[in-house]
């Protein structure tokens, strides 16, 4: 089984969060950046597991600049056999998806998987436009995936539930919790990263839709109310008369 | 033009008049496209939040995203729509990123507020730790909104339901078998949460939470290391890599408070913490804090409000 899985970069967890040239940009001063979360235990995972089991070929795609190489490695570090990193900013969601959509379109893949999400713009577009530019199935948010030949058997959440549905290959499966266990890169994986290939492939032309304009930092939160444990009634009634929740 | 596509599968929900209140807000003619077997004295009051038609396709069950979205584009084609709304739920999460391909129409994901003046509109960016205005330069946009982002409001009286069907083609996802809790609140729609960390010690120890949460019907929740090791299931979870939510109240017992913990909860409108640590990481985020063990408080929280709800009848 070809699988392509989307891996995107992320500012890791703990970054602060800042922005420049008049809150018009992302402060990547001192920012590490790591492999989306979902993209790496998830995603990236279960397709080594996938390939492991039945055989087959993991190959990494990236929308991004050369500094996202960093990134890329790990990716491999962990088992990937390739990379290929489409050398253009991410602007959005769609240009991000048309990329990738029309990179695997030309290169014939039995499964494409995303992460659920990027946790910096938070988006989960970028797996349904694929899908969409693809005209193939889309699983969103499976926390199961089995291969059987053909057939793709999963897990996803639903509106108040669970269900296990199948679906053909080719289709595209946006990752969640529960499809993997995260994997700790190990020396050798680290050392065989170094030489694996990765290919750098021109973008092609397509206009974003949407762009941010500016970002905004929430309101700061008023001081904490301290009530006393034994005083319950007293927090009831607060939530009840000051803020109106129950 | 507005479209809404509603999800009334289940029957309706709070989101749906969200969702159906918001397009009545952008001040254009709202038609509203759902599936599923819906009484149609239920669709109709759709027109109370605003509609003024619903389409309604019953032989589409809502499983397969890429049917709905041949459904909505040939509905949004035949009204003429500029602006398709989504809830952002998890059919919102399928549906909407394939619509926006197929339109080419630019999509706000995850929506928090109405248009700015100058068309943008706001979303959270970084879990939540800051927010930013998208602004769609295609023609016709699509907006999915985030649950719990307005109120919804009545502006009208029942309006017509219209059935169709023959526009969204085959199904290629088939559903071998669904499960679904009986009786639980799922957790995105709560508008009440208890939730609960690993300072319970012991899975034994969550009796306390769900009558707490049952004293205020609430749904309930956990920190992520709870639903890793088994204490609670996976849908539990809130968080970065969990569930995001933002209710009118979360209740958090027992949890430090960790940035990706928060991640998930700080769109939640009034936050309490209960923690026997005064320097829990947690209290900066909070409304209302105690410090005092949970073994202690719960109970004591729970009966207070038993004695509120029937002094309230
Ligand atoms: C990339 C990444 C993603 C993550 N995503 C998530 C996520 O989505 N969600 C999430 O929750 N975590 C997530 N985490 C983990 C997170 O960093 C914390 O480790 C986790 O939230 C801690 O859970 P906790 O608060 O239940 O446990 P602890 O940190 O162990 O805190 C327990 C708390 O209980 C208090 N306590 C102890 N006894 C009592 C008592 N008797 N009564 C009252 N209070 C008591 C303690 O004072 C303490 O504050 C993520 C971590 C990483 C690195
Ligand atoms: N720049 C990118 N390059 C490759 N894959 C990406 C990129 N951005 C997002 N993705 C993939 O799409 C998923 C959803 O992203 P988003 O729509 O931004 O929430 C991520 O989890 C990744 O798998």
């Amino acid at each position: 089984m070809k699988i392509l899985v989307c891996i995107s970069k992320s500012p890791d967890t703990t970054s602060k969060i800042a922005f420049t040239d008049g809150n018009t940009k992302f402060d990547e001063n001192g920012v590490q950046y790591i492999v989306n979360p979902y993209d790496e235990w998830y995603a990236l995972v279960r397709a080594l597991e996938i390939k492991e089991a039945g055989g087959g070929q993991v190959t990494i795609v990236t929308v991004g600049a050369a500094a996202d190489e960093a990134v890329i490695r790990k990716a491999l570090a962990i088992g990937a056999d390739e990379a290929v990193r489409i050398d253009a900013d991410p602007k959005d969601a769609y240009y991000t998806a048309m990329q990738i959509a029309n990179y695997a379109k030309s290169n014939g893949f039995d499964l494409v998987l995303t992460g659920k999400e990027t946790i910096n713009y938070n988006g989960s577009q970028v797996g349904g436009m694929i899908a969409e530019a693809m005209d193939l199935p889309f699983v969103s948010l499976a926390t199961k995936l089995d291969v059987n030949g053909t057939t793709l058997t999963l897990e996803r959440e639903i509106i108040g539930g669970v269900q296990v549905v199948e679906v053909s290959t080719p289709a595209v499966v946006s990752c969640a919790k529960g499809m993997a266990e995260q994997r700790i890169p190990n020396m050798r994986g680290i050392m065989a990263a170094r030489t694996k290939p990765l290919q750098v492939v021109a973008p092609f032309a397509v206009e974003e839709l949407t762009n941010f304009v500016t970002y905004t930092m929430p309101n700061a939160k008023s001081a904490v109310k301290m009530i006393n444990p034994d005083n319950m009634d007293e927090l009831v009634e607060l939530l009840h008369n000051e803020a109106k929740v129950i | 033009m507005v479209l809404v596509y509603v999800n009334s599968a289940n029957g309706l929900s709070k989101s749906t008049f969200e969702t159906v209140t918001y397009g009545k807000k952008l001040g254009d003619q709202v038609v509203v496209i759902t599936n599923g077997n819906a009484s149609s004295d239920a669709l109709a009051s759709l027109g109370e939040y605003g509609a003024s038609k619903v389409i309604v396709d019953r032989s589409v069950d809502g499983e397969d995203a890429q049917q709905l979205t041949r459904l909505i584009a040939s509905a949004a084609q035949a009204i003429g729509a500029s602006t398709v709304i989504f809830s952002h739920d998890l059919i919102g999460k399928a549906v909407a990123p394939r619509l926006s391909v197929r339109l080419n129409a630019g999509l706000v994901s995850g929506a928090v507020a109405l248009p700015e003046a100058d068309g943008s509109i706001k979303v959270n960016v970084f879990s939540g730790k800051a927010m930013g205005l998208v602004k769609v330069n295609s023609s016709s946009k699509i907006i999915s909104l985030l649950p719990n982002s307005i109120q919804p409001e009545k502006s009208g009286s029942a309006c017509a339901v219209e059935e169709t069907s023959g526009n969204a083609g085959s199904a290629a996802i088939k559903v071998v078998s669904t499960k679904k809790p009986e009786g639980e609140i799922p957790l995105p729609e709560a508008e009440l949460v208890v939730s609960a960390g690993r300072g319970l010690k012991g899975p034994e120890n969550w009796g306390m939470i769900e009558d707490l949460a049952k004293s205020l019907g609430a749904a309930t929740a956990c920190s992520r290391p709870v639903a890793d090791i088994g204490w609670r299931p996976h849908h539990e979870h809130v968080g970065q890599t969990g569930v995001a939510i933002r209710p009118n109240l979360y209740i958090a017992v027992g949890i430090s408070g960790a940035i990706q913990h928060l991640a998930g909860v700080n769109g939640s409108k009034v936050i309490v913490v209960v923690n026997t640590d005064s320097e829990a990481p947690f209290f900066k985020a909070a409304d209302y804090g105690v410090v005092g063990d949970a073994f202690e408080v719960v109970p004591k929280l729970t009966a207070a409000i038993n004695k509120f709800k029937a002094s309230h009848h």
